[in-house]
């Protein structure tokens, strides 16, 4: 469905080059949730304006790679093509629905506006669309809220809007973008029933970017796990959690408070996720890998596939992993 | 470190804490009605101990840790530092008892001086204290730092040069230079990454161990919470709802709003997609809340009597204490 592959995205001032995606490549297939996790910083979001061709350039500049939906090059589309797909076969869902809704406009111009845009219909008609969108979101008295303006509606009631809207033209795949950081634990519990929901009603697609792995755990079919511009290991959410290959991966796993871990110090990676515009050579993780070798210092480690799409970009674990024989 | 009471009196007693801020319209700013912000809260922080004070946003934790630093005044209740009553106080008599308590706040930027470096930061504690030499505040700046695990020579940059982690470790050196009991910790950890979120943890815990510092510690993340305290306080909309030891509240929890917020944290543990029946509704406003139960509006359990009067905190064993009758079979 969505393929991106070995994107390169730099930012260029005057001094810095900054590699903020460094060769990214992943997949979102049909029906699938896919979830791109990682650090303030590496390059998630990056991605995901890239696809949509929203990302300001410049700054930014696209050095490599493609973006394939449906066999189609995004990045070599012009503006006028790509307001074809952006909304229509592809939308996106940000994480402040304060900031990306208008507040000079009611809710239901502003869901009729994404329908008009695409297709053509009758006033009736597509007021009748708007408040069958709010009902599928679990807005209730949906009639009503149409006229209401973004700042009468709670946190959970904007995003459920936005959501609503991202929704309005039937899209094959939705990019969520931290979609429930800024919303408290009981509301983000909710939207994530909500978007499980209407996956499975609607057949969609679903590329959902956080930093919060425990949203990750009861969302994703398959994970992406990204570190400085880099994916540094992918697999399915069983793959990723239960048995992560990564160092990275571990470590960010282990330092997750959790009351089970009570009485022992926290599991802690040492530093701090590099500037993009000074990585370091080789493995962008080396600085803070506790398994670090001369190798990794200097030459940029290739993925290692451990079986069912489980791949790690991790030379030395799979080294060690492997049985004695090679038979692996 | 030499503290001059006995062991025995917890470092800080809060009885009835009462804080309702007036809703004001027109011209003539007529007050429409009260936010009850902080209503009727009771908890006590032991020496060396953390508490834990969770919630959703508006259920008034931050107002609480505000209110105890009198940085607003308390409307009733009374607060207790090392068993004397500190809520009366004037800001003249509060200024010795300043450096006793401190301050942690969730963005270490907002909160640090970006014309200052981080060195002139921290020192400004030591000048309140009243150590006058300057090489002697030199030599304790560079110490301090070096206990947040920053290395001494970097007092002479500016906040702006550090990440939010190590800002956050310079929030903690200023609060620690004037040699505080008692810290309150505002969300310190909420907008770090995971990985940074954790060295600041342990930062916290093992200066606890050191010092013998004691915490009350806000936050919404149960996670955190549930690792880091001795006790949890769990609130909603001013009330707290169900009080009682950490391993006891995640173990055994009561109150079906803790049930809610438990069950609504994503498991990273689990590993897989766990379906969990979300609590409905919004957080309501504290803004004139309906008579009886705050929590009834969203609560599964909810019957006619809950909407009639206020209900008490109920206590079922020795430090649990929790305010809904029907799960302890009240009539």
């Amino acid at each position: 469905m969505l393929l991106v592959q070995d994107l390169k995205v730099y930012f260029v001032s005057d001094s810095t080059v900054a590699r903020a995606l460094d060769g990214v490549s992943y997949e979102v297939r049909t029906g699938e949730t896919v979830c791109l996790v990682g650090e303030s910083g590496c390059g998630k979001t990056v991605s995901a304006l890239t696809i949509l061709g929203i990302l300001p350039q410049p700054p930014a500049q696209v050095r490599g790679g493609k973006v394939l939906f449906e066999g189609q090059n995004l990045l070599d589309l012009d503006e006028k093509e790509l307001q074809k797909i952006r909304g229509n076969r592809i939308a996106m869902v940000f994480q402040e629905p304060m900031t990306s809704l208008n507040p000079v406009f009611t809710i239901g111009d502003q869901i009729s506006e994404a329908i008009m845009i695409h297709e053509k219909g009758g006033e009736r008609e597509i007021r009748k669309r708007c408040i069958k969108l709010l009902q599928d979101v679990g807005i209730p008295s949906p009639e009503e809220r149409l006229k209401d303006y973004p700042h009468q509606l709670s946190g959970g009631q904007r995003q459920r809007a936005m959501i609503a809207m991202a929704l309005a033209c039937n899209p094959d795949v939705v990019i969520a973008d931290e979609p429930t950081t800024a919303l408290d634990v009981t509301i983000q519990a909710q939207i994530l029933n909500l978007f499980r929901e209407l996956k499975q009603k609607r057949r969609m697609s679903l590329l959902y970017i956080t930093h919060d792995l425990g949203v990750v755990a009861t969302i994703a079919d398959r994970i992406y796990v990204m570190y400085a511009g880099v994916i540094v290991e992918q697999g399915d959410t069983a793959h990723i959690f239960h048995d992560p290959r990564h160092p990275y991966t571990q470590g960010l796993l282990a330092s997750l408070p959790t009351r089970t871990k009570r009485g022992g110090a926290l599991h802690t990676i040492p530093g701090t996720v590099p500037d993009p515009a000074y990585k370091p050579a080789g493995c962008p993780f080396h600085p803070r890998c506790q398994f670090a070798i001369d190798n990794c210092r200097s030459q940029f480690p290739g993925m290692c596939d451990y079986g069912e799409g489980h791949l790690s970009r991790c030379p030395v674990l799979y080294e060690r992993a492997r049985p004695p024989h090679g038979a692996a | 470190m030499a503290r001059r009471k006995s062991s025995h009196t917890p470092v800080l007693t809060v009885k009835g804490l009462r804080k309702y801020f007036p809703v004001q319209r027109g011209f003539l700013q007529r007050v429409i009605g009260w936010i009850k912000a902080v209503d009727g809260v009771d908890f006590v922080i032991d020496r060396g101990k953390t508490l834990g004070l969770v919630g959703e946003s508006g259920c008034g934790k931050s107002t609480i840790g505000r209110l105890i630093l009198k940085l607003l005044q308390a409307d009733e209740g009374r607060i207790m530092y090392q068993g004397r009553d500190i809520s009366g106080l004037s800001e003249e008599e509060m200024r010795p008892l300043r450096k006793e308590m401190q301050i942690i706040f969730q963005d270490p930027y907002g909160s640090l001086n970006p014309r200052l470096t981080v060195g002139q930061s921290v020192e400004e504690g030591l000048r309140a204290t009243g150590i006058k030499g300057h090489g002697e505040r030199k030599t304790r700046v560079a110490h301090l730092l070096e206990t947040v695990g920053i290395r001494p020579d970097a007092a002479d940059f500016y906040p702006h040069q550090f990440s939010g982690g190590q800002r956050q470790r310079i929030g903690i050196a200023r609060s620690l230079s004037v040699d505080p009991s008692l810290i309150i910790c505002d969300e310190p950890v909420s907008a770090l990454d995971v990985s940074i979120q954790s060295q600041i943890i342990n930062l916290l815990k093992d200066l606890q161990h050191t010092l013998g510092l004691s915490y009350l510690f806000i936050s919404h993340d149960l996670n955190v919470v549930g690792y880091l305290s001795d006790t949890v306080a769990v609130m909603y909309l001013g009330h707290i709802m169900e009080y009682a030891p950490a391993e006891v509240l995640y173990d055994n929890p009561l109150h079906p709003y803790t049930l809610a917020l438990l069950s609504a944290i994503p498991d990273p543990e689990s590993g897989e997609g766990h379906h969990v029946p979300a609590l409905t509704g919004d957080v309501p406003t504290p803004f004139n809340p309906p008579p009886g139960c705050k929590f009834q509006g969203r609560c599964p359990l909810v019957e006619d009597r809950c909407r009639r009067r206020e209900i008490a905190l109920y206590t079922v064993n020795e430090g649990h204490t929790v305010r809904c009758w029907k799960v302890v079979g009240k009539r």
